[in-house]
């Protein structure tokens, strides 16, 4: 994948590799999701962080960069740090000191926990590519975003697929979630389709690797799929919030 | 007359004057089983009904609440409960009360209840309960879960709980009975009186109404038995296909000569194909309606009113009019496709002729040579009188856990004391403490050994060891998702600058683009968009349009029903009453194969088109066959035997590889059912579907939010994550117990496979044939419209269908 001239690797865990700079990327971790939900009576399994977590400690081991950016939202709500065990805290500050480390502030975590390590910042440029978590409205070469959640859908022999992905045209770059518990939104909602004008691929996240489908292979979902009015539903289907 | 007072004078002086006179006129006599009912009850016993549509079940029901009422005088509160399975149900039995109550001058109130009530009379309904209030499963568990429950029910007389077979065996039923076990609580001294159709084992009915031997049997007097004839076509019986289309001529003709036929299909798209061609055969204008799920409320109602009115002569209809008020008029019950139940079966002839004396007429269309088999085992034993046995023993775990919320919403409760009160409800009768005090902990914490939500408890201790609710916005958001029924998401159709014709599932229109046309409400629909949950529609010119392909209805044949249909096969006396183009099949089988005798699971093996087949017949229905597909490609891909695909409908599976089986029985051990039905299971759609289900009805996931509604959409994407994190990190949760057994014995059907495999073992009949037999050629026409695929691959079907039977029937 080649990102305004940045030869990325999109990865098998949902973050994205630039070997060339030894950075790994991951947008919208989420940390404890389920218990932002536990405290509105919604009791859904406490295991999210651990699973995100774990993800993200074998895609490093593995690939083992320098430089870690997580894109903002990484934790779901102000309450996350405080809520989390005292085990996936220390885990997470480990990961953090091993690591030259960037929390970028997004919409859920404006003020990310700053006990845990990493540096806080607004938005990161690295070379030709400029990190933040929300796109900028318009064109924006080199940006590398989270926010959105991209899923694309793909009909093979009758089925649909549906899987998160990342999305480019090849100027900049939406990145798929990464958090355990996070929903999806469809690459041709107009927030996330606006922002190519003309056209893009997305790179779908499978079981076992990542595959590039073309944006003319992917199925348009019927209610997206109209010639008038174009940007009055995204204003309504949103994202997860 | 007089021979009708004669009879009433013998009765026993129970019924008050007010009630003889009525009957006497309206030219009625009480019927005995009417009479046997109210002395049961004179007697302090509940009752159970049993008696064929038609016999006045409903009127037993309440006679001895009228006649309480008729004495005692009303207005002390709720008196009488009657519980039923559908909403219409309630509205048209208090209609048919209501003349009765008016007739005889009866100074009561009666009032349906049901989620169509308005908000204003739910209230009022609570403040002020009716003396006769007619509700639904999910209607008692709301009434149930508030704090002035036991004011509510503290007088309750009795309960009347209808169409009782319907209801046992399913998740709305655990519901039902839970909702019972507190009532006996609440109302230690009501009396129940059950109505069921005939069932093969009443007593587990009877456990719906109270301890044993406190329950009075009464049977109703069968009717006539009914005339059942199979619709065998003037053309050949098709070897596969669900449509039927061959017999549409002669089943419009059919139509024709009688007042009105209900006809009954299995899916919802089979009514709508049936549906569109019996109106291009309509020259003569009959009013023919179409009835199933989706199609609007006012849509269906507007159907129901016209067949009252006895203004229709016919109805193609889908399990939605398996219940209901009876119609006079019906003289006909046609089903097209396989009955898939004798029970299911029996009911559905039963909406016809509801004249005692003369029997119920009904005629079956199969639509291929398997479900003209299945026809004819249904006919058989509903000739020797067997009935179908009960589904399921075990309640749901996860009605469990909505009934205990349900339960700590109304007001502080004592764990044993409600473990005590819920083993007397025969679903959950053999349950463990254990297991109960672990469904409460899931209600309380989430049951996770983690025990990371001890703040946010939805259930906290009291001083003297019960449990209370949190907090109220617990007990609202509960309210709002009682409830055992979790529908796929659907859209609303409508018509573009129009009204609503009806609902549809999203699945399917997510596989849809703009401009596709499809069938639905019997008119061919081109998709303009989609906006703010609705589709917009607009009238199509094409007439070809594109139908759901999914064929089969979703139910395998029953046990007792597939048992049938084996003995059709392996008995040449029973094969007599064939048609002959079906004996003419399976005397071909004989000679170029064999066919199973009792007790025998026949495999073929053979090749062709450069591959190895391998076809089985167990008759065990489509989801304990797609497990056993699943599980045999496993393992013959151990083998090495490279299998590449399988296929199976209600009847056989066929599997294909690279390679052929040698000894298929080592392959079809029980064992299969360890490690690999594991393995498999983890990852199988249909156990994250059955998760889904479980996990809304449980109160994991929330049906809706109080202001804003969730998209089941939405709900089937994050269900699926959180199967995955639990089944990482927490195997043995509750909740994942609760989806195995349910999809066990659903979806997945391994409880059948399982006794399938038993029963089999050592009596497997390998035949290595050199190409297909004439038995296999039904699965190999789906396999190869499988692979050709789509709707254009018509022209080749037949095509291939000629190929197949020849070299089936090539006798050299």
């Amino acid at each position: 994948m080649l990102v305004n001239g940045a030869r990325l690797q999109p990865d098998v865990s949902g973050g994205l590799f630039w070997p060339e700079r030894s950075v790994f990327v991951a947008a919208d971790l989420h940390f404890e999701k389920g218990s932002a939900y536990a405290r509105h009576g919604s009791l859904l399994p406490p295991y999210d962080s651990q699973a995100t977590l774990e993800t993200l400690e074998n895609a490093l081991a593995r690939l083992k960069p320098q430089t870690v950016i997580c894109l903002g939202d990484s934790f779901h709500d102000a309450g996350a740090g405080q809520r989390m065990t005292q085990e996936i805290r220390d885990r997470l500050r480990a990961l953090c000191s091993a690591h030259q480390w960037f929390w970028i502030a997004g919409n859920h975590d404006p003020d990310p926990p700053a006990d845990l390590g990493g540096t806080c910042v607004e938005s990161l440029a690295i070379g030709h590519l400029a990190f933040r978590h929300e796109p900028f409205p318009g064109p924006a070469t080199g940006e590398v975003c989270g926010h959105l959640h991209p899923c694309a859908s793909v009909a093979v022999k009758g089925r649909s697929l549906r899987r998160r992905c990342f999305a480019s045209d090849g100027a900049r770059l939406v990145m798929p979630s990464f958090g355990a518990y996070t929903g999806g939104l469809d690459v041709f909602e107009d927030a996330i389709a606006g922002l190519f004008p003309g056209g893009f691929d997305v790179w779908m996240v499978g079981r076992d690797r990542v595959r590039e489908i073309k944006g003319s292979r992917l199925s348009v979902p019927a209610r997206l799929a109209r010639d008038d009015a174009p940007g009055k539903m995204a204003a309504s289907a949103g994202k997860e919030r | 007359m007089s021979s009708l007072a004669a009879r009433n004078d013998h009765l026993p002086a129970l019924l008050p004057p007010v009630f003889s006179d009525w009957f006497a006129g309206r030219g009625w006599s009480v019927r005995p089983h009417q009479m046997a009912v109210v002395e049961a009850v004179e007697q302090g016993n509940s009752c159970l009904v049993i008696a064929p549509t038609g016999g006045g079940k409903t009127l037993a029901g309440f006679l001895p609440s009228l006649i309480d009422l008729a004495e005692q005088g009303g207005g002390n509160g709720l008196h009488t409960l009657y519980v039923s399975p559908l909403k219409a149900l309630t509205i048209d039995i208090k209609r048919n009360l209501e003349t009765p109550v008016e007739e005889m001058k009866l100074k009561l109130r009666l009032e349906a209840r049901t989620g169509d009530t308005p908000a204003s009379r739910r209230q009022r309904q609570r403040r002020d309960p009716p003396d006769i209030l007619l509700t639904t499963p999910e209607s008692l568990a709301l009434l149930l879960s508030y704090p002035d429950a036991s004011r509510i029910f503290g007088n309750l007389k009795f309960v009347v709980a209808d169409e009782l077979h319907a209801l046992a065996g399913t998740k709305r039923g655990d519901q039902l009975v839970l909702g019972l076990s507190r009532l006996s609580r609440l109302a230690p001294n009501h009396q129940r009186i059950g109505l069921s159709a005939t069932v093969a084992e009443p007593d587990k009915l009877e456990g719906y109404l109270g301890r044993n031997g406190s329950v009075t049997r009464v049977i109703g007097r069968g009717g006539v038995k009914p005339d059942i004839r199979i619709l065998v076509s003037g053309e050949r019986v098709p070897w596969s296909g669900h449509t039927a289309k061959h017999s549409f001529g002669e089943l419009y003709e059919t139509i024709r000569t009688v007042d009105t036929a209900l006809v009954f299909v299995n899916t919802r798209s089979q009514a709508e194909l049936v549906f569109q061609e019996l109106w291009r055969l309509n020259d003569d204008g009959m009013a023919i309606a179409l009835h199933h799920g989706s199609l609007s409320v006012e849509n269906r109602r507007k159907v129901e009113a016209a067949m009252a009115k006895g203004g229709l002569r016919a109805v193609v209809c889908t399990s939605t009019l398996d219940l209901g008020v009876d119609w006079g008029s019906v003289d006909l019950v046609i089903q097209i496709g396989a009955p898939k139940g004798i029970s299911r079966m029996l009911q559905r002839i039963g909406r016809s002729n509801h004249r005692m004396d003369e029997p119920s007429r009904a005629l079956l269309v199969p639509a291929n040579r398997f479900e003209l088999l299945e026809c004819r085992a249904a006919l058989e034993a509903i000739g020797e009188g067997i009935l179908d046995g009960a589904p399921r023993e075990q309640g749901g775990l996860d009605v469990l856990a909505q009934h205990i919320l349900g339960m700590a919403a109304s007001g502080p409760f004592d764990p044993a004391e409600l473990y005590e009160e819920v083993i007397t409800v025969p679903p959950y009768g053999d349950m463990t403490r254990e297991l109960f005090d672990r469904v409460v902990e899931y209600v309380a914490t989430g049951g996770y050994s983690l025990r990371a939500y001890d703040k946010f408890k939805r259930l906290y201790p009291t001083d003297d060891g019960r449990l209370r609710i949190a907090n109220e916005r617990i007990a609202q958001q509960f309210r709002m998702n009682i409830g055992t029924i979790v529908e796929d998401a659907k859209l609303k159709v409508r018509r573009k600058r129009g009204r609503v014709i009806g609902e549809i599932e999203e699945y399917f229109i997510l596989g849809l683009e703009k401009g596709d046309t499809f069938l639905f409400a019997g008119q061919v629909w081109t998709l303009d968009s989609i906006r703010d949950m609705e589709v917009l529609v607009t009238q199509s010119k094409s007439d070809t349009p594109q139908i759901p392909i999914y064929g089969g209805g979703k139910f395998p044949p029953t046990t007792n029903l597939a048992d049938i249909l084996r003995k059709i096969l392996a008995e040449p006396e029973r094969r007599k009453r064939l048609p002959i183009d079906v004996q003419d099949w399976l005397r071909m089988q004989e000679y170029r194969s064999v066919l199973p005798r009792q007790g025998e699971l026949l495999v073929e093996t053979f090749p062709r088109g450069g591959k190895f087949y391998m076809v089985c017949y167990p008759f065990e229905g489509r989801p304990a066959h797609q497990t056993l597909g699943m599980l045999l490609t496993r393992r013959m891909e151990r083998q090495g035997l490279g299998p590449m695909g399988f296929m199976c409908n209600d009847y056989a599976l066929a599997i294909w590889s690279l390679r052929p089986v040698e000894d298929p029985a080592p392959l079809l051990d029980e064992d299969m059912l360890g490690d690999d039905l594991e393995e498999w299971m983890a990852d199988s759609s249909l156990l994250k579907r059955t998760f889904r289900n479980v996990g809304v009805v449980a109160g994991l996931i929330e049906r809706k939010h109080p202001g804003k509604e969730k998209s089941g959409r939405q709900v089937t994407f994050s269900s699926d994550l959180l199967y995955d994190v639990l089944r990482r990190y927490e195997p043995d949760h509750v909740l994942l117990q609760a989806t195995w057994r349910e999809a066990s014995g659903g979806l997945l059907d391994v409880r059948r496979l399982g006794d399938m495999l038993r029963r089999v073992k050592g009596c497997i009949v390998l035949q290595k044939l050199d190409r297909v037999s004439p038995l296999s050629v039904p699965i190999m026409l789906e396999i190869s419209k499988l692979i050709v695929g789509g709707d254009a691959a018509d022209d080749l079907l037949d095509e291939a269908e000629t190929d197949l039977v020849a070299e089936a029937e090539r006798m050299l």
